[in-house]
């Protein structure tokens, strides 16, 4: 009688093995979502493995300071999209999200053009984790300007 | 825990809390979105929509949470036969049902403002609503499972554990995989001094979060004295059945 479990340790037994095999399976699962389950491509991507050039896709990264520029039409926009590493001139002409501007994350939906560009048909704006109070962030632009001007 | 396994006096207990509990809760709920629509500061980059993270983010934690109280409810239930386990978990149900959908629509009403849509299929998103319908079909097998008198509660029960799988893929689902929603502002950054929300939105999320979960547990525990009410009335109806037949 010594091997034999008593019933209760016996399905708890069953139940961890069973929870550790499942636990496995979604893992692999993620895994193998990985590429898949990703909203959009970063301009990485986009550069070492360009898709079909008129395949709808999504590029996302950061939107470059200083690269924002409006044709002479004034609804035709051009910007870069960068990862840190690589860098995707877009194009789009239509109305931005309020929260789209340099520096920021963008989510650009459209396609590769043959020439390396992306011409998006709609813009999603990302935004980070980060939290701030507007008057702590007047502050502290009020504080550099102060550094500015006691460094002049 | 097995204390509470005899039922009259997990209910002298349940009796004492419900109301304390709901009434907390509603107090404290109030108060803190009230003050999150009037009184906490705009935020830089998104002004004023920023308020709806004090209902959004606590009710998400909720719809979570709500899943893993049924998960180890559903544990206890399956190994240590628990008698209160199964009815813990089907009173779980409803109000993490409920939560998970305040978090989609108050998520989708911000995305609209912030990203410029009402919903995307990202990692995040998609994962929550699955967490919904994960709900949804919970509640409808339990309560069939229950109706029938047959099964115990282990059907529902081994489903209550299969679907703590998503758990971990919805908190996950933002760091995994590339997704419009961003990753997690709460945790390990926040411990070396550069947290990346500012105190005034932590400490309104903290508090909206224990008021949210005191009126998480008052329904609960109203619920499952419910169910148990439920359960002896039944009973009583059978014996008074079975006497009549004998007579």
């Amino acid at each position: 009688m010594s091997a034999a479990l008593k019933p209760k340790h016996q399905r708890l037994v069953l139940v961890l093995a069973a929870t550790a095999a499942l636990i496995a399976a979604a893992l692999l699962a993620a895994w193998s979502l990985r590429n898949q389950a990703s909203y959009f491509y970063l301009p990485t991507e986009l550069v070492a493995k360009p898709p079909a050039a008129e395949r709808a896709v999504r590029l996302g990264g950061m939107v470059e300071a200083g690269s924002l520029k409006t044709a002479p039409d004034g609804v035709t926009i051009g910007f870069v999209v960068g990862d840190g590493k690589a860098r995707v001139p877009v194009t789009f002409r239509g109305i931005t999200p309020d929260l789209f501007k340099e520096g920021s994350g963008v989510v650009a939906e459209g396609h590769r053009q043959a020439d390396g560009t992306f011409l998006a048909d709609n813009l999603l704006a990302k935004h980070d984790e980060k939290y701030v109070p507007r008057e702590m962030q007047q502050m502290t632009t009020q504080e550099a300007r102060q550094k500015v001007e006691a460094t002049k | 825990m097995h204390g509470y396994a005899n039922p009259a006096r997990f209910l002298r207990l349940a009796r004492l809390l419900t109301a304390p509990l709901l009434i907390a809760g509603a107090a404290v709920t109030a108060i803190v979105l009230l003050w999150g629509l009037t009184g906490a500061p705009a935020e830089q980059l998104q002004g004023e929509t920023v308020r709806i993270l004090f209902i959004h983010v606590p009710a998400a934690w909720l719809g979570m949470g709500g899943w893993s109280m049924i998960a180890l409810a559903s544990l206890s239930e399956l190994v240590w036969r628990h008698p209160l386990a199964g009815i813990a978990a089907r009173a779980a149900a409803v109000p993490g049902a409920v939560f998970a959908l305040i978090c989609l629509v108050t998520g989708s009403i911000w995305g609209r403002p912030a990203w410029g849509a009402w919903w995307v299929w990202d990692g995040r998103l998609t994962s929550m609503l699955i967490l919904f319908f994960l709900y949804c079909g919970y509640i409808a097998l339990a309560d069939a499972e229950a109706r029938s008198g047959q099964g115990g509660g282990r059907i529902a029960a081994i489903f209550g554990l299969v679907g703590a799988v998503n758990i971990p893929i919805i908190h996950y689902s933002v760091i995994w995989w590339q997704s419009l929603h961003q990753p997690p502002s709460l945790g390990m950054s926040m411990l070396s001094g550069n947290a990346p929300m500012a105190a005034p939105f932590l400490l309104g999320l903290l508090a909206a979060t224990f008021g949210f979960s005191l009126l998480f547990g008052g329904v609960v525990l109203a619920r499952m004295r419910t169910i148990l009410a439920n359960q002896q009335a039944e009973a009583r109806l059978r014996r008074r059945a079975m006497e009549l037949a004998d007579a």
